[in-house]
């Protein structure tokens, strides 16, 4: 059992089933990432552990204790709003305090902790302000003063960078990201952006259509997705997938592909969990980066196979070039170093890394080596 | 005019400038614009000339009006028609002036007008961030309340208020107007609660405040413009309400319209004009009041809800 027990979850509207059967059990001091697109569920998990939507079965108990049916005031939570959600009436201060005088916690006592938490966030010098005359980003700061302040078992972040400009979007990433480690705070944080998912969590859970489509590390997500919508929804740019046909090629199974020029190739794989299935039709998944010139293939891979296509595109991005090609009628994205001196129309040798290729089902898309 | 330099050093660029806006300025007034100005001069001074009237004869004794100098400034000024209005004039069967009238539609008219506003305003936050199946079509219902005439109401009314035991009192008009008022004032807390964030209220819940610490802590502070609007809209109803006034209330209830009417309509003895013209003004000083005080912020509450402050 663990510190947030989701068990057997689930939410309807009427008869629309808007989440279906959750499982997730989260440790003290993790930091879990829900992502996935939006209407994915995500964000009425997070409400349901908050209490602002009731759970239409299953139960979600925190500290061993069932929360369903608990006031979301009396759950020891607290949470970070998209847009904040700062009484626009109250000074910073008075917003800091409101949940602490909510919950009868004495005048002393409170300033005591607005002076640590303002201390930590640096804001100290906004206290006396309207949030109407803050900055996005202190806005921010306020709105995770607020949540710090009570000193809850959970942590909830709704998209709370997702108001930001880019730049300080990033600032703001590393400085939550800090705060966890520095606190060691139990947190479940929603997000739509994947690179958000993957910097900041210890454990993401994946979803989709109402379902949690995996849930695991950053790195058991990244590198073993357990679908095709993981393996596309994860990572920038997004994983190659592309039809391919199992072929035995001098008796260890391979893929076999068709290039732009009109011939195959049959790239052999690492492993040999195909080897029975010989024939079979598959989606091939490689990552950008699995896909590179011949020098800038990984040295410790022992299964570079190297494959002359034409070029189609290069786009080149300041610290890598991204260079496409037509495999099997879809456009192949491979990450090659800056320097490499290509261009379209060339007929240039692509390195693929086999040892980080993964294979789906076409027609289930789960994963099957 | 923003631009005009301000700064006390020099900059032949901005005094240059300066120059070429006076020069606009002068070029401004054309003949149209004069004829413009003069035109809505005159409209303005037939639009004043009734309030000049009622002034100015009520300050005058009756013999110069019935003398004919309707239009004159009083030759003897005098205050003795207020005063009469106020405290001695007939109304009625009783001299007693219109002041127990006066207070009468205020007893009225503050609680009719608190009660209405701080209930819509609930409605408006039950309706907007408590929702619950067949919100909308209470909503619908309330509307419709707002657009029922008040003369297909007067009978079922009437037994009403009969059956209650407020038949004739003041508590009865009170209870009248606030079941009018809280169509208008539910549609006006209504909509602009529409627009005020859900997140704030979900915030605040998490917080640990209650259904009402979060409708005074968090949305009435930020109702200012919309109460405003609603305050002004139910006064000037209730009190310039006649027709319930009328067929409501009984001798020593009777609102400040009903007993200018009486005033007015009295059948024996001289016409006092002046008296009337004075009683009338009192009938609409309250309102006036209530304009000047808050007519800036009805503006302000009207748009509030079009524009994103």
């Amino acid at each position: 059992m663990g510190f947030l027990d989701i068990k057997n979850a689930t939410k309807s509207y009427g008869s629309m089933q808007v989440l279906h059967e959750t499982n997730i059990s989260v440790e003290e001091g993790e930091f879990l990432v829900l992502v996935g697109p939006s209407g994915c569920g995500k964000s009425t998990l997070l409400n349901m552990i908050a209490g602002l939507e009731e759970i239409t079965s299953g139960e979600i108990a925190i500290r061993g204790r069932s929360m369903n049916g608990v006031k979301p005031a009396d759950r020891n939570i607290a949470m970070v709003f998209q847009s904040y959600a700062l009484y626009p009436n109250m000074t910073v201060s008075g917003n800091i305090a409101f949940g602490m005088e909510m919950h009868g916690i004495a005048k002393p006592e409170r300033a005591k902790r607005i002076d640590q938490v303002a201390d930590l966030l640096q804001i100290t010098h906004l206290l006396d302000r309207k949030p109407g005359q803050l900055s996005g980003g202190q806005r921010q700061r306020v709105a995770m003063g607020r949540a710090l302040v009570r000193e809850p078992d959970v942590f909830l972040f709704d998209e709370p960078l997702s108001n930001l400009d880019a730049k300080l979007r990033v600032d703001m990433r590393t400085e939550i990201k800090k705060l966890h480690q520095k606190l060691g705070t139990t947190i479940v944080y929603v997000t739509h952006d994947q690179i958000e998912a993957l910097t900041l969590s210890t454990r993401i859970a994946v979803m989709f259509g109402g379902y949690v489509q995996q849930l695991g590390t950053p790195k058991e997500i990244y590198d073993n997705p357990a679908n095709m919508f993981v393996a596309g929804f994860m990572g920038s740019p997004s994983m190659n997938l592309f039809p391919a046909k199992v072929v035995s090629s001098n008796g260890r199974p391979a893929a076999e592909v068709r290039l732009a020029t009109g011939s195959t190739a049959a790239i052999p794989f690492a492993g040999e969990a195909l080897s029975s299935s010989v024939g079979r039709d598959i989606i091939l998944g490689i990552r950008p980066e699995a896909i590179t010139d011949q020098d800038g293939a990984d040295r410790n891979s022992r299964a570079i196979h190297v494959v002359e296509a034409p070029v189609e595109v290069t786009e080149p991005a300041g610290s890598d070039t991204f260079v496409v090609s037509q495999v099997s009628g879809k456009d192949v994205t491979g990450r090659f170093r800056a320097d490499v001196s290509v261009r379209a129309g060339d007929v240039f040798p692509f390195a693929f890394n086999m040892e980080k290729a993964v294979a789906f089902d076409p027609q289930s898309e789960n994963r099957i080596a | 005019m923003s631009t005009a330099p301000n700064s006390t050093t020099f900059d032949p660029a901005q005094s240059g400038n300066a120059d070429s806006q006076k020069r606009t300025w002068l070029h401004a007034v054309k003949p149209a614009r004069i004829i413009l100005y003069l035109l809505l001069g005159l409209f303005s001074i037939y639009y004043l000339l009734p309030l000049y009237v009622m002034v100015t004869n009520s300050l005058k004794p009756l013999s110069e009006i019935t003398a004919g100098g309707m239009m004159a400034l009083p030759q003897e000024w005098t205050i003795a028609p207020w005063l009469s209005a106020w405290s001695s004039a007939q109304i009625g069967v009783d001299a007693t002036g219109l002041r127990p009238y006066f207070i009468n539609s205020i007893v009225m008219v503050v609680p009719a007008v608190a009660l209405s506003t701080i209930i819509g305003a609930l409605n408006g936050y039950v309706l907007t961030k408590w929702t619950f199946r067949g919100a909308t079509v209470l909503f619908g219902l309330l509307l419709f309340g707002c657009f029922i005439p008040f003369q297909m109401v007067l009978i079922p009314m009437a037994r009403m208020l009969g059956l209650m035991g407020l038949a004739g009192t003041v508590p009865g008009l009170i209870f009248v107007h606030l079941v009018y008022g809280i169509g208008f004032s539910t549609l006006y807390f209504r909509n602009y609660y529409a627009a005020f964030p859900t997140e704030l209220v979900r915030a605040a819940q998490i917080d640990g405040a209650g259904f009402f610490r979060i409708f005074y802590r968090i949305l009435l502070p930020s109702s200012g413009p919309i109460a405003v609007v609603c305050i002004i809209w139910q006064f000037t109803n209730i009190w310039n309400d006649f027709l319930f006034g009328a067929s409501f209330s009984d001798f020593d209830s009777q609102p400040m319209t009903v007993a200018l009417n009486n005033l007015v309509q009295s059948s024996h003895g001289v016409k006092e004009y002046n008296v009337h013209f004075a009683g009338a003004i009192m009938a609409a000083l309250p309102t006036l009041f209530v304009y000047i005080v808050a007519g800036r912020y009805f503006v302000r509450g009207l748009m509030a809800g079009s524009v994103k402050g």
